[in-house]
């Protein structure tokens, strides 16, 4: 273990510099963000993630932000266990009726000032998924959506742009 | 070794090592009766409109036959009830179907959570569905405490439901409520042309894109008779055994993560970001999703990529070693992994379980080579197994796919055939319906899928069993009589797919 603590002090970081925060198109954010909240949140979000359907796609590319070449903390951006804790709501997958419930109960348990991101294209107009029995397509049926991340499944850099774009606009 | 208690005559047609027969009551039970008393292993339950299917193997894995009993009382003789990995495909069929199980000593619903505003929608739908509470399994005893967990999980999980009975710190029973995220896939797939379905069927389980789609396209090419390109043959495994090592990557590490040991964690993550990398450059998707089309590729492979991907190799191989090497002398993460979570041989087995779980409990089944799919009876490679069945036992089942992998790759790139990807009748079209199986190896273990195309070429039924549906169940049972804050470490060992199960 030494040796591959001492290798790592040497070596270059393998971090990447960020994505441009026009590298996204622009997103309507503005008009939500009142000052107060921006006060409040500075440039930092913490992330509740809610699975409400996704075929697991997606959270493979949010599992790789944390790894070292992507690196989400160092811009302030945490996942965080509880939507108690949370500033935003990370929510991917086709909005499947099993998930009403349970995602429904996280919108309200999460405090305001809160940001509701639909993550894939599953989670913005239910994709592949969209028109069945099972599913409402889109979670924008049951709560609002303030940012929309498409891909099947987004890349780690767009949600990273995606994710800088919203601090750019909540600090501004 | 046939399926014995059945006649030669009802083994209707017989292709490809696959055979079907349709059965009434009476060989439905004792075919029961067989799996029960483990001469066969059961590979799926499922329904259809007309009845009630099920898919077995004999013990080698030589043979796989396909069982169909009509049921025009829309009720059959529980195989649950005999044999209880049967119990939640009954479930399923029930929900779906409305194909009542008769005798079963389950009845409650498992997909159906009285959502959908629709009872039975794959068979005779009925409107309306009120939801009923939940009745989880009642359990006694001082001192005994539970632990409801989910559906959603903390961090980046898919969600699920877990019921933990406790005693102090020791679980005494995890029950499983699983389907929040069924997106009914099946009935989606209904309908659509072979190609939009292969969309769908590499999500039933993002992580298993490649595989799903894989074992879908045999399916339709098996039921077709189609002929796939010998380059396309070869470039579907590469792209599984890029999928494989990717994934395996991320379970080391996030098993090293659940005992809380990061540097495994961090270090393994950036393993698996540079094959993701790798398939990205190679064949344009991190993932490679809808990479793999009835009939052939979608892509093929840039010419340089050969080289991308011998630079990926080379360079894990020279890492690996020294982190599997922390792996096995750290004492404080062994003191973890070892002898946590077991799993028997005995409980393997009668369940079929797949992949690690499996081949960490003795069970020597690799649906690669058993019954096995090109290109991979032209390839040397070693199925590692171990009987341990703990924790550890699972990663280092992992830790030698790894080295299989690696050379499996090696050999494809050295003996990549040329030629097209993509066959000139992959749109083919038959005169009349036809159905054909395949049985994929994912790195999770056997996918199996099971198709009828028909006569215009569109699907008209297609069932997926993701390798999960057997191995949800053992982890209730490897889970029992460990400490609670083992739970994560065991459930991560065994990563099984919530998508993929619940359809």
């Amino acid at each position: 273990m030494r040796k591959l603590l001492f290798e790592g002090l040497f070596q270059s970081p393998l971090t990447e510099p960020p994505p441009a925060a026009e590298a996204v198109a622009a997103f309507d954010l503005a008009g939500r963000l009142d000052r107060a909240a921006r006060r409040r949140l500075g440039r930092s979000l913490a992330i509740r993630h809610v699975d409400v359907g996704s075929c697991n796609g997606c959270e493979l590319e949010l599992h790789a932000l944390g790894n070292a070449f992507y690196d989400l903390e160092r811009f302030g951006l945490r996942f965080v266990a509880s939507p108690r804790h949370a500033d935003v709501l990370m929510v991917t997958g086709p909005m499947c009726k099993n998930m009403g419930e349970a995602l429904e109960r996280t919108w309200r348990a999460t405090p305001d000032p809160k940001w509701v991101i639909a993550v894939g294209d599953c989670a913005v107009d239910g994709g592949v998924f969209a028109g069945g029995y099972a599913c409402h397509g889109g979670i924008a049926a049951l709560v609002p959506v303030d940012l929309q991340l498409r891909g099947c499944p987004p890349q780690p850099l767009d949600l990273l742009a995606g994710l800088l774009n919203l601090i750019e606009e909540n600090a501004r | 070794m046939a399926i014995d208690c059945i006649p030669q005559a009802l083994k209707l047609r017989r292709d490809r090592r696959w055979w079907r027969a349709t059965v009434d009551d009476g060989l439905w039970q004792e075919t029961a009766a067989g799996l029960a008393a483990g001469r066969w292993t059961l590979i799926s339950l499922w329904g259809e409109a007309e009845g009630v299917r099920m898919a077995l193997a004999d013990e080698a894995y030589g043979e796989i036959g396909v069982v169909s009993l009509p049921c025009p009382e829309r009720r059959f003789p529980s195989v649950g009830r005999q044999h209880p990995p049967a119990l939640r495909l009954e479930r399923a069929a029930r929900d779906l179907f409305g194909l009542e199980a008769d005798g079963a000593p389950d009845h409650r619903p498992w997909l159906d959570h009285g959502r959908w505003g629709v009872r039975y929608p794959l068979g005779l739908a009925k409107p309306d569905s009120a939801a009923t509470p939940y009745e989880f399994l009642p359990v006694q005893g001082e001192g005994v405490h539970q632990i409801p967990v989910g559906p959603i999980h903390a961090g980046i999980i898919e969600p699920g439901h877990f019921r933990f009975s406790v005693n102090g710190e020791t679980v005494v029973r995890l029950e499983q409520r699983l389907g929040y995220v069924h997106k009914g896939i099946e009935g989606l797939m209904a309908g659509t042309d072979p190609v939009s379905a292969v969309r769908l069927a590499g999500r039933a389980s993002g992580d298993s894109t490649v595989a799903f789609a894989l074992a879908f396209c045999q399916a339709g090419e098996a039921a077709m008779g189609i002929d796939v390109p010998r380059r396309a043959v070869w470039l579907r495994a590469l792209m599984a055994e890029l999928e494989r090592l990717a994934n395996h990557f991320g379970d080391i590490g996030a098993i090293c993560n659940d005992a809380a040991f990061a540097i495994l964690q961090a270090r393994f993550a950036l393993l698996r970001e540079e094959v993701l990398r790798a398939a990205a450059d190679c064949f344009g998707h991190r993932l490679m999703m809808d990479r793999i089309l009835p009939g052939g590729t979608a892509v093929d492979l840039p010419a340089d990529g050969p080289r991308r991907l011998a630079r990926l190799v080379e360079m894990v191989r020279r890492q690996l070693p020294r982190l599997v090497e922390l792996y096995e002398n750290t004492a404080s993460l062994k003191g973890r992994t070892v002898g946590t979570g077991l799993l028997s041989p005995e409980l393997a087995r009668r369940f079929g379980a797949g992949g690690y779980i499996g081949r960490a409990s003795g069970r020597q089944i690799d649906a690669r080579l058993h019954p096995g799919y090109p290109p991979y009876d032209q390839l040397t490679f070693e199925v590692p197994v171990l009987n341990s069945g703990d924790v550890n036992a699972r990663v280092w089942v992992r830790i030698s796919e790894v080295e299989q992998s690696l050379g499996l790759v090696e050999q494809i790139l050295g003996a990549l055939p040329d030629g097209p990807t993509r066959g000139e009748a992959a749109a083919g079209q038959g005169e009349q319906a036809a159905e054909g199986g395949a049985l994929v190896e994912g790195f999770r273990g056997d996918i199996f899928v099971w198709l009828r195309l028909g006569g215009d070429g569109r699907v008209e039924r297609c069932h997926l069993r993701d390798p999960s549906w057997f191995q949800w169940p053992l982890l209730e049972a490897a889970i029992e009589g460990n400490i609670v804050a083992d739970f994560p470490l065991c459930n991560k060992s065994f990563n099984c797919s919530y998508s993929g199960q619940d359809g």
